[in-house]
């Protein structure tokens, strides 16, 4: 639907800013060539460094630097792309603010990077590849940014990454559970933090096979795109090769289903131990209350192996209580790390309520964006990438993390949290206990194992 | 590997879902048949219906209230539109008719999501239908039997208004030949605004008897929309009779290929489609030589 907003100044203002922009950097250029020319010995002027690429320079010119995030505020997603979107504003207000936690992370921003503001434009990208890609089109001609964000659908990421190589523009990928992310779809220009299929497979499989057993059989329910089928493929590898696990059924049902009656009366005949909900969003929210209204749960175990924000709040803790997940963070991991604590007391403080992973996740991303710009000293993306690929180990909210060379994949840990009583519950949002925090080395497959090959830095 | 208890619990399956079709397009059909305006807001009314449903849900707590505050309401909104702005649009172009009202969709959408947000909500079956019931070939949750009961019985209702009634004799009429109608001394502006009335609270009623089944989000009449026009397209324009039969046959296609693949469920129902638009393109019920 055509029906993506933007928050920033109005449209002709940064029209008009763009332009002139663009007028001055072809001057710039221009001067510092001839310049270079007549005077050799002259130190060169910053432009001059390197010829443009994609909105280099003309994005870093002015006081402000402007990421662009294509986030779904309608649609199946909406829920998490709003959750998701709070965490991108309030890290933009630290870095803008030099907020003690950005300078836990990133030690060299002070009020704003490199010197200049950092804002944020959105548009609504309802989870769909296209829409995303449109968005991101009209703020790289609009608005020069310099950096774009925002997927919480794989397919939307997937293809992110492709245009972030076309566009030579700097991608960071928020939620995307695909092994295809930066596996056989990974790219020079994009980076992702959070967990993936296979990484939350190798997390959470040694914890079903302990608590249920070897030789069950699952039923798995699988969303019909990249971030189904891979994360369904990683976890009922690890079931079948290390517990002896079958799968019974999978249920492959299109992003965005309703009604699960059909899906739910094939699992009920199907003679399932445990259900493997792969579906994500309100797709899994919405089957879930239809496995309960079908008596599936509780007579077959729940597991979701890749965490969904609020579903907890939104199909009730009857429902979530005993279910295994694999997640990238939730709020009580403050008690264990102190980035944690002071990232949920400012979350909270601003929005009212305790954040879930994918505000971390997109708090994260762009803190450790922050970090990289501010050590490379440059907005000139090679020199960005090659910061993210030295690898060096930065604190964060779930401890010391590194990014991967090869695949651009952040090595982090996974985090196991199994649904708790409502009778245990303290506070209103106290839905999961962490069973575990898995560290991420061994979680990885091996960089090339899913096909990544990067492109060119130019 | 055909297991036949499955394969009757689809069967079922596709009736529950085809009912739910059927009613949903037998409004928009018999819209689109007198008023010649294709609703595409139709999918936002059946979400209006669940709002207001469960909106009513949450003050008193009784599910009879909600069903009837969110069918009402639904109504109330599709005569104020009819007034308000269809009734401008009767002689423009059909693209601006799409146009108006594919925008009021998202009007409607959206300002329930900056109402009440995107979390979805959850309206609970009265008591007395919650819990599951064995069938004998499996269990079934004991709601979605009574929603099959609910539907009919909407179905029939509207069937005796559209049959039995001098208004549903103008209705048809109006369906066939509004112009002749009018020739006739009928007031047909009073019939159209009937008309959309009703079929709006067909939309709404629909809307909150679904919401315990699948609970309710701003977006929730996107996905209905779309299978409502299969509907209409495979039962035949301005045909209730097609929307029933349409429903019916949407619903069993879907169910019955989600037996074998699910993925290729909704393929099916287009293959189904397009199948009817090349053989019997009027539709199964469909009147020859209607617009």
């Amino acid at each position: 639907m055509p029906n993506s907003r933007q928050v920033d100044v109005p449209y002709s203002a940064n029209k008009q800013r763009a332009i002139s922009l663009s007028r001055r950097g072809v001057l710039q250029v221009g001067a510092a060539v001839v310049g270079g020319m007549v005077l050799p010995a002259m130190p060169r002027v910053f432009a001059a460094d390197h010829p443009p690429i994609g909105t280099w320079p003309a994005g870093a010119e002015g006081p402000t630097v402007t990421i662009g995030a294509s986030v779904p505020r309608t649609g199946p997603y909406a829920v998490q792309g709003e959750d998701e979107l709070k965490g991108m504003q309030l890290a933009v207000e630290h870095i803008n603010s030099g907020h003690p936690l950005i300078s836990k992370i990133a030690p060299k921003v002070q009020n704003g990077l490199l010197g200049k503001q950092v804002a944020l434009v959105v548009a609504d990208s309802a989870a769909k590849p296209n829409e995303a890609v449109q968005a991101q089109q009209r703020f790289i001609n609009e608005n020069k940014i310099v950096a774009m964000t925002g997927a919480t659908s794989s397919a939307v990421a997937v293809a992110l990454n492709k245009f972030a190589e076309r566009e030579k523009v700097i991608y960071l990928v928020a939620i995307s559970g695909s092994n295809d992310t930066t596996g056989k779809d990974c790219s020079r220009y994009s980076f992702r933090q959070c967990f993936y299929g296979e990484t939350a497979a190798n997390a959470i499989g040694p914890v079903l096979v302990k608590t249920f057993g070897k030789g069950k059989k699952a039923a798995f329910m699988t969303p019909d795109y990249t971030y189904g089928h891979t994360v369904t493929k990683s976890v009922n590898d690890y079931l079948t090769g290390n517990g002896g696990w079958t799968m019974v059924t999978n249920q492959v049902s299109p992003l965005g289903t309703q009604d699960f009656s059909q899906y739910l009366t094939n699992i009920a005949n199907s003679g399932a131990d445990v259900i493997v909900n792969v579906n994500w969003g309100r797709d899994a929210v919405l089957s879930i209350q239809q496995a309960k209204q079908f008596g599936l749960i509780p007579r077959m175990k729940l597991v979701i192996p890749y965490q969904i924000p609020f579903l907890a709040k939104e199909v009730g803790p009857e429902l979530t209580e005993g279910v295994f997940a694999a997640t990238d963070f939730w709020w009580t991991l403050q008690d264990k790390f102190p980035l944690a604590k002071m990232f949920v007391e400012a979350f909270d403080k601003k929005y009212g309520y305790k954040p879930e992973w994918g505000a971390n996740n997109a708090y994260m991303q762009f803190a450790v964006w922050a970090r990289m710009v501010s050590e490379a000293g440059s907005f000139y993306p090679p020199d960005i990438i090659r910061t993210y690929e030295k690898g060096e180990t930065f604190p964060s909210t779930v401890g010391d993390v590194h990014f991967r060379a090869a695949d651009h994949q952040l090595v982090r840990p996974v985090v196991i949290v199994r649904g708790k009583q409502p009778s245990q519950m303290q506070g209103d949002q106290d839905y999961w206990d962490v069973v575990e925090v898995v560290p991420g080395e061994s979680l990885m497959q091996k960089p090339d194992a899913f096909g990544c090959h990067l492109g060119d830095y130019t | 590997m055909l297991n036949w208890a499955n394969f009757i619990s689809q069967l079922f399956n596709g009736l529950v879902l085809g009912a739910l079709l059927a009613l949903i397009s037998s409004g928009l059909t018999i819209i689109y048949g007198t008023l010649g305006v294709l609703n595409l807001a139709h999918g936002a009314m059946f979400m209006l219906g669940g709002y207001a449903g469960w909106f009513a849900y949450a003050h008193t707590g009784s599910f009879v209230v909600a069903v009837i505050c969110g069918s009402l309401f639904v109504m109330i909104v599709g005569v104020v539109m009819e007034r308000v702005v269809i009734r401008h649009f009767y002689d423009r172009p059909d693209e601006d008719q799409l146009l108006v009202t594919f925008g009021l969709g998202i009007v409607f959408v959206e300002a329930v999501r900056f109402a009440f947000g995107s979390l979805s909500k959850t309206v609970l079956a009265p008591e007395a239908l919650a819990g599951i019931t064995s069938l004998g070939f499996m269990f079934y949750p004991t709601y979605r039997l009574a929603l099959l009961g609910i539907v009919v019985a909407a179905l029939l209702a509207l069937y005796a208004v559209l049959y039995k009634t001098r208004l549903g004799l103008m209705v048809r009429a109006g369906i066939e030949d509004a112009r002749m109608v009018e020739a006739l001394g009928i007031n047909i502006q009073t019939v159209f605004v009937i008309v959309f009335g009703i079929g709006a609270m067909a939309a709404g009623f629909a809307g909150i008897v679904n919401a315990p089944v699948v609970s309710i989000a701003p977006d929730v009449g996107e996905g209905i929309l779309v299978q409502t026009f299969v509907v209409v397209v495979i039962g035949g324009v301005g045909s209730f009779g097609g929307a029933v039969l349409g429903g019916l046959v949407a619903g069993e296609i879907i169910s019955l290929t989600s037996m074998f693949n699910p993925a290729y469920a909704y393929v099916m129902l287009f293959v189904a489609m397009t199948l009817v638009l090349v053989l019997r393109p009027r539709g199964l019920l469909g009147a020859a030589g209607r617009e």
